[in-house]
């Protein structure tokens, strides 16, 4: 059990904020996208950290998820959840499809494919405008409700959001511990080693292609809900960029890495807001930054330090 | 039928853009292994800075010269402060890191030049020309004409002179290359300031046709990137091709289609090119190292 004592120490910070600060704006509205941004790295950070697979354009799954629960509710008057699955089905299928001629690729033409394939959903969500609004997006999603529950408060909205983002997380760390975790690992080091070891490689990448797709797509839902709108511009090729940076910031290839890099992301622009204009500029320098001095990104650094901190302490003691 | 020759004509001018900035991505890539995201940027910087140089009252020549040179000198910046540092970095690591700088220099052209759309005033007068029932601008036969001298110059460069040819062999073989005098850290350098030249030149010939701001170079790069990998990544006239092709393809899809899908039928086009060639056009098979 000691392999899972960070999450629940984390899972419990997590469900106790709202109980200690009811009422603080960071905790109850910052928190929500907080933790649909961590999701996401977390879902990036499977394919992209374990597999070795960088992915450009994964804001597109989010958005299909998101625009599936609102096209299907309010143009054809599905409940929620069935919209949901019928969105997750799409993209299973989707993904599933395109897994295979697009992770044979490698480096920077695996980046284009991704990137084009991320820009075509996007200017599918502004053209296509009878089915998805356009620019202006859809509003007034149907109110989701779990076991009869309504869910049209913040603080609901919290551990709805709080529990999917757990489950993410509690996924990905025991993906990474078990076999097919190491076949990625495997993967990532080298495709060639790996199948001389008798890992299908090809299988291998596209699932973990697949799920990663599918977590992304269900967080677009749920987002969908709880933003009560939808539009374009929340699913931009930007936005996939700002979660490779979620996920290279805090360290490829750890959960928590993902975790942290995905929080410091959400928080900056907060913080930030009295450097509007900077933004922009800072977060170029972030990124660049973290790349090129601490390429095993902020969280894994830091965790390395602590170590040798540690064992230096244990060993003059 | 006329309208085919439309869409030809104003296909190739679009796509002798994206030839100069896939050209660009090329000679980068070649000499560094590095596919540099900050490409686009650099054609927006080019043609701003030759916009507000004009609007200190520079005549447009001496502007233009002074821009080219401006963004060779932010090309040179990326190569030592950004690549040079980051020696070991992954694949990976460089896309992200070239990310990291189109980004910035983005964010800089944001707070030194604002969100505000800007022209140039085209080179010479601007009555258009009939070819039958299709018109064409002297601006549309600036930059065909600019982009073909400007190519043949660089082909010119890498074939025929001392240095361009040092640059070519850094791109086969760097510790070779180092082990016969050739000093590749400069080399490297001048490959990065010669490819944001180049950007700043596409830069300067599309503006009075396109208009710029400071969010225009991001379009243009992914499209030069597209370009680069349609003629087969690090094969120059390979990239010069693949942008003239897909501009082509680009505006006549959009012209008999939608213009408001112009940019997916191009990312659509690349799609299928990598799903079932993705070495290119010209490009050669190659083998992964173990």
């Amino acid at each position: 059990m000691k392999r899972l004592s960070g999450f629940a120490i984390f899972a419990a910070v997590c469900l106790l904020l709202p109980v200690i600060f009811p009422d603080n704006y960071y905790v109850t509205v910052v928190g929500l996208t907080i933790f649909v941004n961590v999701t996401l790295a977390v879902s990036l950070n499977l394919l992209m950290g374990y597999a070795g697979q960088i992915s450009l354009g994964h804001a597109a799954f989010f958005g299909l998820g998101a625009y599936s629960s609102a096209i299907l509710t309010i143009k054809y008057g599905l409940n929620p959840w069935l919209a949901m699955i019928f969105g997750a089905a799409l993209v299973l299928c989707l993904s599933y499809v395109l897994s295979r001629p697009i992770l044979r690729l490698k480096g920077h033409y695996l980046a284009m494919a991704t990137l084009g394939l991320g820009i075509i959903v996007h200017i599918f969500f502004v053209q296509a405008d009878e089915l998805t609004g356009g620019p202006d997006g859809i509003s007034g999603l149907p109110t989701l409700s779990l076991f009869g529950v309504p869910i049209d408060s913040d603080i609901k909205w919290y551990f709805v959001l709080c529990s999917y983002m757990l489950l993410s997380v509690l996924f990905s760390l025991n993906i990474a511990d078990s076999r097919a975790g190491r076949a990625l690992s495997a993967v990532h080091g080298s495709e060639i080693a790996a199948q001389m070891m008798g890992i299908d490689t090809a299988k291998v990448k596209s699932y973990i292609f697949v799920f990663s797709a599918l977590m992304a797509t269900i967080a677009g839902s749920l987002f969908a809900h709880q933003q009560d709108f939808v539009s374009p511009e929340s699913f931009s090729f930007f936005f996939s960029i700002e979660l490779v940076t979620m996920v290279v910031l805090g360290g490829l290839g750890s959960t928590f890495g993902a975790v942290m890099g995905a929080f410091i992301l959400s928080i900056l622009p907060e913080v930030l807001i009295v450097f509007e204009d900077f933004e922009v500029l800072i977060f170029g320098l972030i990124l660049m930054v973290i790349m090129i001095f601490l390429p095993e990104g902020l969280f894994v650094s830091l965790k390395n330090r602590a170590a040798i901190m540690l064992s230096k302490r244990e060993s003059g003691s | 039928m006329d309208q085919l020759l439309q869409f030809l004509i104003s296909g190739l001018t679009v796509g002798s853009i994206y030839a100069l900035v896939a050209l660009g991505f090329s000679i980068i890539y070649n000499a560094s292994d590095v596919v540099n995201f900050a490409q686009g940027e650099f054609v927006m910087i080019g043609a701003m800075s030759a916009i507000f140089l004009m609007k200190a009252g520079l005549s447009y020549p001496l502007a233009a010269l002074l821009a080219i040179a401006i963004t060779a000198g932010v090309g040179l910046a990326l190569e030592k402060f950004a690549i040079e540092p980051a020696k070991n970095a992954t694949v990976v690591s460089t896309i992200i890191i070239t990310i990291g700088a189109s980004i910035f220099l983005r964010g800089a052209a944001l707070l030194i030049w604002g969100k505000e759309i800007y022209g140039l005033p085209p080179f010479t007068s601007n009555n258009p020309i009939k070819i039958g029932n299709a018109t064409i601008l002297p601006q549309n036969l600036w930059v065909m004409l600019g982009t073909a001298v400007t190519v043949l110059a660089v082909k010119y460069f890498f074939d025929r002179t001392k240095m361009g040819k040092a640059i070519l062999a850094c791109s086969y073989n760097k510790k070779a290359a180092y082990l016969v005098g050739i000093n590749v850290k400069k080399m490297l350098l001048v490959a990065y300031g010669l490819s944001a030249a180049l950007g700043a030149a596409a830069g300067l010939l599309v503006t009075p046709i396109t208009f710029m701001s400071y969010g225009a170079g991001v379009m243009l790069g992914l499209k030069g990137f597209c370009a680069a990998i349609l003629g087969g990544m690090g094969n120059s006239m390979g990239a010069v091709l693949g942008g003239i092709l897909l501009g082509i393809v680009e505006t006549v899809g959009a012209g008999f289609i939608s213009s408001g899908y112009k940019d997916a039928i191009a990312f659509f086009v690349i799609l299928l090119v990598l799903f079932i060639k993705p070495s290119g056009i010209l490009g050669k098979g190659e083998a992964e190292r173990v």
